[in-house]
């Protein structure tokens, strides 16, 4: 064996090993870095309706608007810029995506790991609700809460939350409680030391891997449950065009031949929902024991 | 196997009440539905009549209590929007959904398992990363896309099928199935398709990964030692061993294509169940809703219930208690 | 039958892994003749289970035979298409493995299992073939063989299970079975009843029997003649009584030493200090050199197999009759 390596040297030497994996990565590096600078480098700002003139609407690809410049990707049925308001949609996607996916990470992990720790019936409680969820597709957990809270931002945030958290309780739960009965455990708790600073010190490392393979699944599912519920109409308002809107907003002028205002928008979602998921597979193919020959 | 039974039996009751009772309760705080159903300018008495009409001005459990009552004899009340039984609103449009949802799941599974283990028995060869690759495709592109570029390549461009709608039935035992005319079939070929190409992914990533695994353990090797066939260790042994996971989330999964149907219904314009509840939701017509979700519900239990059911006939080691 | 049953010649079978070339079989020969019962000793490592599938070309890669010839009743196995040794696996050559419990699918029954490898090799009636594997439990010591068919493998204690493993070995009555650590997982009581069963079946039916395992005591007691194995090569082979009073490599000697039976009530046990090279490493000088106590300039470089019958890979072997 060679020098000691770091885990997370060695981790980034396998991940560099799959070729597609660190495209993957350089795609979604690439999508957030244009998501951040989408107000300074989009060129035209979508949700400033003063902008927009209807004789702009439902143009092609490389037509010069009314207002001196090209529509690389023409515009839409409200005569908005297609690259501008991409950009913007992809922010948005990302930031449903990546805040849904962290308050569900903390939430789930938080839940599965203290039920690991504490045990019995609350254990056993609290495990069979996360089953029960889990069980219960997604987008049908979204639609009902979505039909309940109504339609906003933070209320899309907390249906997006409800529907993934239950992901992360019971991968926590899982490799927590696998934790908890081995040996070093044991000892530690028999120690005066706090229950809290053995959850942290031991627990949450190994933890740690799983819950970071579920989390970029969940990312990519999250983005593409709200960009669903924005295309049935139940997802962000009106008044900031998510991808899944900008799409259904386009689907009626499928059939007509004026395909671009929904299908570019669906490739930069597809995109990025596939660049995330490869990496996704990558580091959850490195952290599966049973695949090492 | 009986307490078994009788306990998941248990089970799923509780779960039935706890849903109704989380379906009534968050259905009620959802906007005031007389908004939808009457003009803000109409006479106060008219206002009245239909408070009463509809029984919206009596006490949250009362209303409770009478649903639960009316539930159990199958009257789910009448839809404020169409106005005829719920019941037969939502029986009308059922065969609809249940048939397109049949066909993508067996077609996404006898597709989709073959493929699978092919990809995890040579995990190397060309033709098994195509295969994954297109699983990726399918696992991760939101199903209304999927249905987009279906209808794109295949009903505008190519114009091989239609886009929308359900085409003719036939009828059996009173209900219409279009799955018997070909004029049906090609009306449902591509919403099915649409259907069938999430579960479609997932089967074959569940049963490469289970054939990869599996691959390896010493069953194979005993076998192979014993001279067995390829073929057959992967038909008896490696389809017996990955039928597991694949039952249990083929039960699962069925759950979730059930709700997909919501989409593709949708963009296919299916006159499905799923239309239905979005449609229902968008115009706040309660009952319509209450009903929709009170009977996935059931379903969802029943499913789980089976799948349950047909994992103890698979492995024999859960039929009964262990052996000394 | 005139001739030894199996001759293994310069067989290398090296793994080419990502981390490197992991040569985990040098330079091995051996040959067996029929009836014969060799056991093959080493600890983990020293490659004495990859010699094994090698013969029954069950390596997987990234593994491969590499050098040296295979002679199965004068037959050559190296380089043979896998269809060839297929029919020959199971029928003429055998294998038992260590745990029964991850050998046997325990999703399918105990009949189905042995009737499968009756039917790889034969064309039966199933009733036939039913009738042969009920047989073959019996034979092994099962009781109510034809009731136990339908048995499931969690259903049998592990010796039984291992005996159902030895009668799948033992179907086609082949000339050679190799079996890898057959009783390491079995309770120690469980282990005598095992080894005298293979030492009246061999014996009855004329079969070779290799017998590889760590545990040189298990070994003598069965073995006619043993063969040592340390990191990748045989060290020294001949009878066994020979080889248990008058070890002449320092490796052995060290086994023997170690034994728990050899010590003296009350004093610390014997054992070699350091630890065997892992799988990895491969060495220039001879492996055992870092452990041994009469090392000197000479071990730098790998010593041969030197010996007729009776042989010692070491440069300064103990001599006949000496005691440390």
């Amino acid at each position: 064996m060679s020098k000691q390596d770091s885990p997370l040297a060695l981790f980034w030497r396998e991940f560099a090993e799959s070729r597609i994996a660190v495209v993957a990565l350089g795609v979604v590096a690439i999508i957030i870095i244009l998501a951040l600078a989408a107000p300074l480098i989009a060129p035209q700002d979508p949700y400033d309706l003063a902008n927009l003139s209807l004789s702009d609407a439902r143009r092609p690809p490389g037509y010069v608007g009314s207002n001196g410049y090209v529509h690389w990707l023409g515009t839409d049925a409200n005569g908005r810029d297609l690259l501008s308001a991409i950009l913007y949609g992809l922010r948005i996607s990302l930031q449903m995506g990546l805040v849904a996916g962290a308050i569900s990470l903390c939430l789930g992990a938080t839940l599965g790991i203290a039920a690991a720790y504490l045990g019995g019936r609350l254990e056993a409680l609290a495990m069979r609700i996360v089953d029960l969820q889990l069980s219960f597709p997604a987008i049908l957990l979204a639609l009902v809460l979505v039909a309940v809270l109504g339609q906003g931002k933070t209320q899309l945030i907390i249906a997006l939350i409800a529907s993934q958290y239950a992901y992360f309780a019971r991968t926590a739960h899982g490799a927590a409680s696998a934790e908890r009965s081995k040996d070093y455990v044991e000892a530690a708790l028999a120690t005066p030391l706090p229950g809290w600073r053995i959850v942290f010190k031991h627990l949450l490392p190994n933890v740690m891997p799983p819950l970071i393979v579920v989390a970029t699944v969940q990312v990519a599912n999250s983005i593409a449950l709200e960009a669903t519920l924005s295309f049935l109409g139940l997802g962000l308002p009106v008044t900031e065009p998510s991808l899944g809107m900008l799409i259904s907003n386009g689907f009626q002028y499928m059939m007509s031949g004026r395909t671009w205002i929904s299908v570019y928008p669906g490739i930069a979602l597809i995109v990025l929902i596939v660049a995330i998921n490869l990496v996704g597979d990558q580091i959850r193919d490195q952290f599966n024991p049973r695949l090492k020959r | 196997m009986l307490a078994f039974l009788v306990q998941r039996l248990l089970q799923a009751m509780a779960v039935m009440i706890a849903m109704s009772l989380l379906v009534f309760v968050g259905v009620h705080f959802i906007g005031n539905p007389i908004d939808v159903l009457i003009a803000p300018d109409v006479p106060q008495n008219i206002r009245l009549e239909t408070i009463a009409l509809y029984g919206l001005d009596r006490p949250l459990w009362e209303q409770y209590a009478a649903f639960v009552g009316r539930l159990l004899r199958g009257d789910f009340g009448r839809s404020f929007v169409f106005n005829v039984p719920v019941l037969d609103l939502i029986m009308g449009r059922l065969p609809a959904t249940l048939e397109l949802v049949l066909i993508a799941t067996l077609g996404a599974t006898l597709v989709g398992v073959p493929l699978g283990i092919y990809a995890g028995y040579k995990p190397d060869s060309v033709v098994a990363k195509s295969i994954m690759a297109l699983s990726i495709l399918g696992f991760s592109v939101p199903t209304f896309w999927i249905g987009i570029i279906l209808i794109l390549t295949f009903a505008v461009n190519l114009e091989w099928l239609p886009a929308g709608n359900r085409g003719e039935t036939v009828d059996i035992f009173g209900v219409g199935w279009s799955f018997l005319t070909l004029d049906g079939l090609k009306h449902m070929a591509l919403p099915a398709l649409n259907l069938s190409f999430f579960k479609l992914a997932m089967m074959i990533r569940l049963a490469r990964a289970g054939t990869r695994e599996v691959m390896l353990t010493d069953t194979v090797k005993f076998a192979r030692a014993a001279g067995l066939t390829e073929g057959t260790i992967l038909r008896r042994h490696v389809l017996k061993l990955i039928a597991i996971p694949i039952v249990t989330v083929f039960g699962l999964e069925l759950g979730s294509t059930l709700a997909f149907a919501v989409v593709t219904e949708t963009i296919f314009s299916w006159p499905g169940v799923g239309r239905l509840i979005i449609e229902s939701i968008t115009v706040l017509d309660r009952p319509v809703m209450v009903a929709y979700l009170v009977l996935v519900a059931l379903l969802f239990i029943l499913i789980n219930l089976t799948v349950d059911v047909v994992y103890a006939l698979i492995d024999p080691r859960l039929r009964q208690a262990p052996a000394r | 039958m005139s001739g030894p049953v199996l001759v293994v010649d310069g067989l290398a079978t090296h793994f080419f892994t990502k981390a490197g070339v992991v040569r985990a079989v040098n330079d091995v020969s051996f040959s067996l003749a029929a009836g014969e019962v060799l056991g093959i000793v080493g600890e983990s490592g020293s490659g004495k289970s990859v010699t094994g599938f090698s013969v029954l070309g069950l390596v997987d890669p990234p593994g491969r035979i590499v050098a040296g010839s295979i002679r199965l009743e004068g037959q050559e196995l190296v380089g043979q298409p896998q269809e060839t040794l297929r029919t020959l696996r199971g029928r003429r050559m055998s294998m038992i493995f260590q745990d029964p419990l991850m050998t046997l699918n325990p999703v399918v029954s105990i009949g189905d299992q042995i009737v499968m490898a009756i039917e790889a090799h034969e064309k039966v009636s199933r009733a036939a073939a039913r009738d042969r594997a009920a047989r073959a439990l019996t034979r092994v010591g099962i009781a109510n063989a034809a009731q136990r068919l339908d048995s499931f493998p969690h259903q049998f204690s592990g010796g039984m299970r291992q005996r159902v493993a030895i009668a799948v070995a033992l179907l086609h009555r082949p000339a050679v079975v190799i079996a890898d650590e057959p009783t390491t997982a079995l309770d120690v009581s469980i282990q005598a009843q095992i080894l005298a069963e293979m030492r009246a079946l061999v014996a009855e039916s004329g079969t070779a029997l290799v017998w590889i395992s760590h545990d040189l005591a298990v070994v003598s007691a069965l073995a006619d003649r043993i063969a040592v194995m340390y990191a990748g090569r045989i060290v020294e082979t001949g009878a066994t009584s020979d080889i248990i009073l008058n070890a002449r490599h320092h490796y052995t000697r060290g086994l023997l030493g170690s034994l728990p039976s050899q010590g003296v009530p009350g004093a610390d046990l014997v054992q070699i200090p350091g630890a065997p090279p892992s799988l990895g490493q491969s060495s220039v000088g001879c492996a055992f050199a870092p452990r041994c106590r009469f090392v000197d300039e000479a071990c730098e470089v790998m010593p041969d197999l030197v010996g007729d019958g009776r042989q010692t890979r070491c440069h300064h072997p103990v001599e006949a009759g000496a005691r440390p």
